[in-house]
Parts: C-alpha cells; sequence; structure tokens
C-alpha cells in the first residue's frame, strides 16, 4: 500500500454523525472490481449522482471541496457494514485522511489496511473545524503522521495517537501479510499443540 | 427515546491498557472473552498487539476483493478446511431451479459465478446456490454444527458476532483481513476491553430477542459499543432460545461492538448435540467438559457493566435511519427539540425529513407497503413460527415476504405447515438468501416505499435506493403486514 507521511491537502466537513458505510459505497457497488477505471463514482453515489446521472449539489460535488484529500466528519464514522469497499471509494475519490471524533471499529481497520489514515480528534474541534470549512471552502488541513499532529482550518494543531504498530506500517506502506510471514514457524507449532488440545473441533465431518 | 450516549469519552479503537500477557501463571479471574481470546494468542508483540489463531472463517460472495488480491500476489488458503463459503447476498430468492439464471442480471449472475469459482479453485467448502444447505452466513454454520462454543470464528461480515451466542468469540472482516486470515489462519488484534450487559429479569409478553437489543442500542447508541466485546448475560439471556440469542449477538456490531457473546449452557448444548459437524461419541463429552469451563469467572472484572431491567422492554420499533433511532410502539415520533444536545437535535431532523415522518405523530398510525421477514437477524425457524401465529389471525393487505435463513429453516417450516399458513394469509413464500436486507440480489423496494423489516439496519437507501425502513420483530412485522400499518402485536394477541 502507498505510504503516509505528511498531508497538505483541501478538506470537506461531512456532517453525519453514526455515517454508515452503506452511505459510503451503496451495497449495489459492491460487485464493481476494484480495477473499475471509474471506481471513485461510487463514494457517495445517492447523495452524489442523480437518477438520470447528473450530478447534485452534494459537498463533495462542489468546487472546491471535489479536491478534497481529506475529510471531516463525525462521531462513529464508517459503522456499519464491514465492506472494504468504503474505503476503496474514498481513496479512489482521492481522499487520504479522515479526521472525526470517532469510527466504527471495521472501517477503522480496513483505512489503515488501505494508507487511509483514520484521525482520532475530540468533538469540538471537529464542529468547530467543520464549521470553518463550509464558511470558507478550500482550506486545508495538514497532517504528519511520523509526529502524530493535526493542523485544522484555523491554524490550531492538535496532537493525536494511533498505535504504534499501525503508525509503522502506515508510514513504510508494508503489507501485514508479508510480516505474519516471518512468524510461520511459531504458527505452525501453536496450530498444532492448538488442535490437539480441543481435537473434536478440527476432524472433519458432516 | 433513543440516546446516543458514548459509554468512554475517548477515541477510536486504538485505546485501552496492554492486557497481562497470556499465559501469565498468576490466575486471575477472566471473562468468558479472555478465556477464548488467551486460549488463541499465538504471541504478543511490545506494542500489544495479538497474532490471534483462527478457527474458522466464514466468507460470502463478497470477498472477491480478497480473492482477487490473493491471486494478483500468487497466494493460496492455507487450511481450506477451515474456510467455508455461502451464497447467500447475490442468492435470488425465486424461480430457484435455474440456479443463478434466475437473475437477470449479469452482474449479480458474474457474482455467484466468481464465487462459485473461487471456492474451487481455492478449495473451499461452498454452500453454493444448488447445495441442500444452501443459506445466509451466520445462519447456516451454526444448524450444521460448524459453529460451537470456545472456537475463535471470523466473518468477511460484520454480522458474525452472530455466532457468539454459542459462547464463541466471532467478528467481522473486511477484505484485507479476510485474505489475512486465508492466507496465514491468522489474524493481529488489540485486545478490545469487555463490556458485560446484564439483563435481569424475563422479558414481557410479546417481546423477544430482537425488541430486548433494539432496546439496548436505543440505551447505549449505534457507537456505545465501540471498542468494546459485548457479554450478555442475566436471566432476561438465559432464558432466551439459541434463536433470540443470536438474534441479540447479531445486532452487536449495531451498537458499534465487533463482537457480542454469551455464555454456553444447557440450552447451547441441547442446540449443537447432533448436528452434523458437532462432536461425537467420547469427543462430545471431552468437548462440554471443556465448555463448561468457558463462561466468565464469578468475579471476573468488566471494563464498564449496564444493567436492563427486562420487564421495562416492550415491543419496539425504529423511526430513524440508525438502529439506535428506536423506541417502542406505544411511543410517538420523538420531538428533535426534545433531542439531548444540538447534534442530536440535528441527527433527529435529517432522521424525520428522511423518513417522512412528523414529530408527535403515533408510530402504530403509521402506514406501511412492504414487510419483509428474513435476514440472518431473524430468518431462523422460531422467527418464522412467531409470524405464522400471527399471520394465521388474518390477511396481508399489503406485499409482505417471508424469506427463510437457509434452505434447512425452508425444510422444516414446510414440514410444520408454516408456508401454507403464510400463503393462506397472503404472504409471499420464497427461497434462501439475504434477499431485501440488503437488496443486491435484485429484490429491492422502491424509493419512497416504506417497509417493516425484520433485518438489523434502517441505514438510508439500505433496502433500496429511497426506500424507508422501520427495524421490528417477526411477529410485528406480521401484524404490520395484517394491519397494512405499524401495529402492536400485543393488541393482536400473538405472543413474539
Ligand atoms: S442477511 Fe443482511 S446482515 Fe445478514 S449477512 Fe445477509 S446482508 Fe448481511
Amino acid at each position: 500500500m502507498e505510504p503516509f507521511t505528511t498531508l497538505r491537502a483541501i478538506a470537506a466537513p461531512i456532517d453525519i454523525t453514526n455515517l454508515d458505510t452503506n452511505q459510503l459505497c451503496p451495497t449495489r457497488f459492491n460487485k464493481i472490481p476494484l480495477t473499475d477505471p471509474d471506481y471513485q463514482r461510487i463514494l457517495f453515489n445517492n447523495q452524489r449522482y442523480r437518477n438520470d446521472g447528473t450530478l447534485t449539489d452534494f459537498i463533495l460535488n462542489q468546487p472546491p471541496y471535489r479536491d478534497a484529500r481529506v475529510l471531516v466528519g463525525d462521531d462513529n464514522f464508517g459503522c456499519g457494514s464491514s465492506r472494504e469497499s468504503a474505503v476503496y471509494a474514498l481513496v479512489a475519490f482521492g481522499i487520504r485522511a479522515v479526521v472525526a471524533p470517532g469510527f466504527g471499529d471495521i472501517f477503522f481497520s480496513n483505512c489503515t489496511k488501505n494508507g487511509l489514515l483514520p484521525v482520532v480528534v475530540e468533538n469540538d474541534v471537529c464542529a468547530r473545524w467543520r464549521a470553518a470549512l463550509h464558511e470558507a471552502p478550500g482550506l486545508e488541513l495538514y497532517v504528519d503522521l511520523e509526529a502524530l499532529c493535526v493542523t485544522g482550518p484555523d491554524g490550531e494543531t492538535h496532537t493525536f495517537s494511533v498505535h504504534p504498530t499501525i503508525r509503522e506500517r502506515m508510514l513504510a506502506g508494508l503489507d501485514d501479510v508479508g510480516i505474519t510471514r516471518e512468524f510461520d514457524d511459531q504458527i505452525a507449532a501453536f496450530e498444532q499443540t492448538h488442535q490437539a488440545s480441543m481435537p473434536w473441533a478440527f476432524r472433519s465431518s458432516g | 427515546m433513543a440516546r446516543a450516549r458514548r459509554l468512554v469519552p475517548e477515541c477510536g479503537p486504538i485505546r485501552g491498557p496492554s492486557p497481562p500477557p497470556s499465559g501469565t501463571l498468576v490466575s486471575r479471574p477472566r471473562t468468558l472473552f479472555d478465556k477464548i481470546w488467551d486460549r488463541h494468542a499465538i504471541t504478543e508483540t511490545a506494542a500489544g498487539d495479538t497474532l490471534l489463531y483462527v478457527d474458522r472463517c466464514y466468507i460470502h460472495e463478497g470477498v472477491r476483493h480478497a480473492f482477487d488480491r490473493m491471486q494478483m500476489n500468487g497466494e493460496s488458503v492455507r487450511c481450506p478446511s477451515q474456510v467455508f463459503a455461502f451464497s447467500d447476498h447475490y442468492a435470488p430468492t425465486h424461480q430457484r431451479h435455474l440456479g443463478a439464471a434466475a437473475s437477470n442480471d449479469p452482474a449479480i449472475r458474474g457474482m455467484l459465478e466468481l464465487a462459485d469459482a473461487n471456492a474451487n479453485r481455492y478449495g473451499i467448502r461452498h454452500y453454493g446456490l444448488d447445495d441442500p444447505n444452501q443459506g445466509i452466513l451466520h445462519v447456516v454454520p451454526p444448524e450444521l454444527g460448524i459453529t460451537q462454543p470456545g472456537l475463535l470464528i471470523v466473518g468477511a461480515d460484520s454480522h458474525t458476532s452472530t455466532h457468539g451466542a454459542l459462547g464463541a468469540l466471532a467478528f467481522g472482516l473486511g477484505a484485507s483481513e479476510t485474505r489475512h486470515v486465508m492466507t496465514t489462519q491468522t489474524l493481529w488484534q488489540r485486545r478490545p476491553r469487555n463490556l458485560r450487559i446484564t439483563v435481569n429479569g424475563q422479558l414481557p409478553f410479546g417481546c423477544t430477542g430482537k425488541d430486548l437489543v433494539l432496546a439496548i442500542i436505543a440505551r447505549i447508541g449505534a457507537g456505545g459499543g465501540v471498542g468494546y466485546a459485548i457479554e450478555y448475560a442475566g436471566e432476561g439471556v438465559r432464558s432466551l432460545s439459541m434463536e433470540g440469542r443470536m438474534t441479540v449477538c447479531n445486532m452487536s456490531i449495531e451498537a458499534g461492538a465487533r463482537a457480542g457473546m454469551m455464555a454456553p449452557d444447557d440450552t447451547t448444548f441441547d442446540y449443537v448435540r447432533g448436528k452434523p459437524h458437532a462432536p461425537r461419541g467420547d469427543d462430545w463429552d471431552a468437548a462440554v467438559a471443556f465448555w463448561r469451563e468457558l463462561p466468565s469467572d464469578p468475579d471476573a472484572r468488566f471494563d464498564h457493566e449496564v444493567f436492563i431491567a427486562a420487564a421495562e422492554v416492550a415491543p419496539m420499533v425504529t423511526w430513524g435511519t440508525s438502529p439506535e433511532h428506536a423506541c417502542s410502539i406505544d411511543d410517538r415520533v420523538p420531538d428533535p427539540a426534545a433531542a439531548d444536545s444540538a447534534r442530536q437535535r440535528a441527527d433527529h431532523e435529517v432522521a424525520l425529513e428522511y423518513m417522512d415522518l412528523k414529530p408527535g405523530q403515533r408510530l402504530t398510525d403509521v402506514p406501511i407497503d412492504r414487510v419483509f421477514i428474513g435476514s440472518c437477524t431473524n430468518g431462523r425457524i422460531e422467527d418464522l413460527r412467531a409470524a405464522a401465529r400471527v399471520a394465521e389471525r388474518g390477511r396481508a393487505r399489503i406485499t409482505a415476504w417471508v424469506v427463510p435463513g437457509s434452505m434447512e429453516v425452508k425444510r422444516q417450516a414446510e414440514a410444520e405447515g408454516l408456508h401454507r399458513v403464510f400463503e393462506a394469509a397472503g404472504f409471499e413464500w420464497r427461497a434462501p438468501g439475504c434477499s431485501l436486507c440488503t437488496a443486491i440480489n435484485g429484490d429491492e423496494i422502491a424509493p419512497g416505499e416504506r417497509c417493516a423489516s425484520t433485518s438489523n439496519r434502517n441505514f438510508q437507501g439500505r433496502q433500496g435506493k429511497g426506500g424507508r425502513t422501520h427495524l421490528v420483530s417477526p411477529s410485528m412485522a406480521a401484524a404490520a403486514a395484517i394491519a397494512g400499518r405499524l401495529a402492536d402485536v400485543r393488541e393482536l394477541g400473538g405472543n413474539g
């Protein structure tokens, strides 16, 4: 995956509490392969497109927000379905970081596997930043994963925390499977003992 | 009225103290969760990441992104016998003798064919359209005995928490983590915190596991369980059937919790006994002896506790676009002006606008256009029995579908004559699959239509673009079909 170090980019406010992944990627698009050249259209499709295919005035369709690479959201961002296509759609649209007071658990880890940085920042700060972004479209956010800090459109800087392992892997763009391969012997040994301790669960039957 | 309240006002899933390393000699009291986690921990890093061994992995047609990646990298499935595939999301629910051809959408047929091809290519057991045990990935494994207490189970689907009802640790994954499990049979995780929800007393007349879990979500909020594994306990949980327990654990993710679980007991063992994949003979005795050790130790510590009085639960219905927007059927549509905060007010206003409801409106006055009885939340035999008991008291005024959760549920229901009851009452009896729960197999409701649904998500457009969903129990859904509006099942005299 693409490494993430720092990012300075236009930000767009998304004022939806409990934003579910069905909205980020409506279910009918789950079947679209990642190789689709226009994958970005999936993002917020129900809100961004009318039935005749023309664009609505949804915030991500308006200049300059349509060039946003950062979103500032509300609490429980990305709750609901585990579909990773919600993250692929964000990335295809160009989004590399989402700042919000809280995230759905599965969405959070899906983000970190695809080079999209979820940044947890307090509720009040997010609310202020969303308001500022509405007021003056085109303002930028600066996110620094090395230094673990984020600077908002008001120039205020806040620190955030990311689990050290996630940070390390995202900074280097490392793939989990490659890392786990180094534990192959340990896994094989564990597997043998584990299966022997509950053999009923591993006999082929039925 | 629904109240979104964070139990812990902290940030995202990366938090919480590092637990004591597994394998320490000091025997501290442990929770059900701890016992299963510790048993599956291969190693733990200094930073607090645990490499877990995965006993079972459940997948469906939607994991095509994981397989695409594996193909690109030339990776194989490490333990094909521990991966189980299901065709459910894209399964047509009519004309099933035609197989995938029952769908006239080439993209849907393509997904079903791709699922078959990937299962064949990687040597995975696939419960495909023509399999006598086809069904939803959270309905079939328990009914075949593939899900057992004490196992660590993952699924490429957020409702994998369902399997926790049998005393397993089960949670959902995205495509990247699913690929990791299929290629290594392991998964890196950080230990979530433990939340116990104790339900005191027994549920009143007309109330089911569905009403209980909706009441819990309304209380703790759609984000209230983020970062936690939930253990449901207490008499109100122990007195539920296995089906009712699965309904509760199924919706843990709607409170934000990746895992929900319940202590295995005699109800669990009676349910598992004799299933095709269940242990037999000496294996059975050894398994039960092990399973009996799993419940949380009496003095085990939970990071947070919530108590619910079962007697206060009433038949529930959602009025908005998040499962936390739930209240009792005899309530009125809430007034956003009375919300706890400005944010909540704005959230409720948007929800009511989408749902086309007015503050103060009586919920029992809300007209309904469609009814859906099914899904991994409420598509099991007991759910269909409850719905049939109500259906036989009247006749559906609107289009009402019954979609069994699996072929086995369908067979059993037909053996009991339930399909006749439904058909006589004007309900449509269909073939198993996810169907209107997620509306990607071609089944969907029209824009603006209002559906009383036994599924788990009332998100905008979940049942079809512009569609409106009211989540209810199976008996409440049948009551809505007969009344043509949301209705209180207690007034029809039908019990859940
Ligand atoms: S029935 Fe609905 S929630 Fe359950 S697995 Fe299918 S789509 Fe997901």
